[in-house]
């Protein structure tokens, strides 16, 4: 068995094979900033190479394990980062079909004794082969509750991580602290998750950058007063509560396209390519942020 | 006696690699997966209990192989089989079968002859196993 082990392995070579570095590359390109997360999943993938060459040679390696965790604040680009994860770790080989599954408290928790297995089990079979991604996982644990169906879909997920390592990767995903208080109370889910990343929330100059990647994608562009006031805008939104992130900005900007759709309507005359494209500073600052929420 | 039913029966026993490439098949197909068992061997017996419900949203062949060991574990002594439904006609039909579990000891089956009108016999078979009740069979 062992005669045809080669002598050296080219980590390089590997990575090509694998065109792990194309969905690293469309990971930076489409999400702006991230610069921890981005680091921690080119590590992760420096990672999973090195094993799958320890494992060429011939070296003894358990599989590396791959649980992870992704706390931060809403619209910060978990669930994205997470799908692009799936993709990674398939091409790579550690997962054989690569979906994601993402689910929440309710597709996992049943309603009454005895509902709660078959409910979990349910969604862990259609996830195994990829990757399953549990939002707000946190809600899966109750502490004012001590007979809450939540701990037995927890102790059915511990259960499937551990034994069928190779078949499933999970990903728990939350806000931070509410995170950190879910893995004090279950040492268990904590001590099998490998790697926490943690996801920054973005500065103005990143969410403006977001913002323009998203209007490019759409076919829209900012005229300069539109610019101007969505930079403002983007300074007021961020001082008030509800603020989430990306995912605002991309509210905001569909509110935008919604005034401007009425405005062009309003001015009863045939539009140019131009009109149709352009958002104008009229239609941001319209928005209630600037009158102080 | 070793009972033939279903697709691969006249073959050995398939491994649990075989059975895991032939599901892998099925889902590559877009059919569903279910798990079947059943202590009555009766080659006309086409009701075996189902083993939950068929599979319809899998991505991978280990979600199925769960449920198979499952049975196996549940009854160890029972025919197992796992069906792969097609629904693209609108209704799911089978379209492999193929039995993944038997007992350990197969007892086979006896001629019975019935004398009816004339003195003319009727014949059918059955299985020795079925002398006694069901679910204490093997």
């Amino acid at each position: 068995m062992n005669d045809q082990v080669p002598a050296t392995v080219d980590l390089q070579a590997l990575l090509r094979e694998a065109n792990v570095l194309d969905v690293i590359e469309t990971l930076d390109q489409e999400l702006v900033g991230l610069a921890p997360v981005k680091q921690r999943i080119r590590d992760i993938a420096a990672y999973l190479v090195v094993s799958k060459a320890r494992a060429t040679l011939g070296l003894t390696g358990a599989p590396p394990s791959l649980h992870m965790s992704f706390t931060g604040n809403p619209g910060t680009g978990k669930t994205t980062v997470a799908l692009r994860m799936a993709e990674i770790l398939h091409r790579l080989g550690y997962v054989r079909k690569g979906h994601l599954v993402s689910v929440t408290r309710d597709d996992l928790v049943g309603q009454y004794i005895g509902h709660t297995a078959p409910k979990t089990k349910e969604v862990l079979k259609r996830a195994l082969g990829g990757v399953l991604f549990i939002d707000e996982a946190y809600y899966l644990y109750r502490p004012e509750n001590e007979r809450d169906y939540g701990q037995e879909a927890i102790e059915i997920l511990l259960q499937v991580m551990e034994n069928q390592r190779d078949d499933l990767v999970v990903i728990l995903a939350g806000y931070k602290d509410r995170m950190d208080t879910f893995f004090r109370s279950n040492p268990g889910m904590a001590s099998r998750i490998a790697h926490h990343i943690d996801f920054p929330d973005y500065s103005e100059g990143e969410l403006y950058e977001i913002a323009a990647l998203m209007l490019a994608k759409l076919d829209y562009r900012l005229d300069a007063g539109a610019e101007a006031a969505l930079h403002e805008y983007i300074a007021l939104r961020r001082t008030q509560p509800n603020f989430a992130n990306a995912r605002s900005i991309r509210n905001a900007l569909d509110r935008a396209r919604l005034r401007q759709a009425n405005r062009l309507f309003a001015a009863a005359t045939p539009v140019t390519r131009e009109a149709l494209q352009t958002i104008s500073a009229s239609d941001i600052r319209a928005s209630r942020v600037f009158q102080g929420g | 006696m070793r009972v033939t039913q279903g697709t691969f029966s006249f073959l050995p026993d398939l491994t649990d690699a075989e059975i895991t490439a032939q599901i892998e098949y099925a889902l590559k197909n877009g059919w569903a997966v279910s798990v079947e068992h059943t202590d009555e061997p009766h080659p006309r017996n086409v009701y075996w209990e189902m083993w939950g419900m068929p599979m319809f949203d899998l991505n991978d062949a280990a979600g199925a192989m769960m449920e198979v060991n499952a049975c196996r574990k549940a009854f160890p002594d029972h025919y197992i089989k796992v069906n792969a439904l097609d629904a693209t006609q609108g209704w799911e039909s089978t379209r492999l079968s193929f039995i993944v579990n038997r007992p350990k000891n197969e007892p086979g089956f006896r001629v019975v002859r019935q004398e009816t009108a004339g003195r003319s016999i009727r014949y059918t078979i059955e299985s020795y196993a079925v002398d006694r009740p069901e679910g204490s069979r093997y």
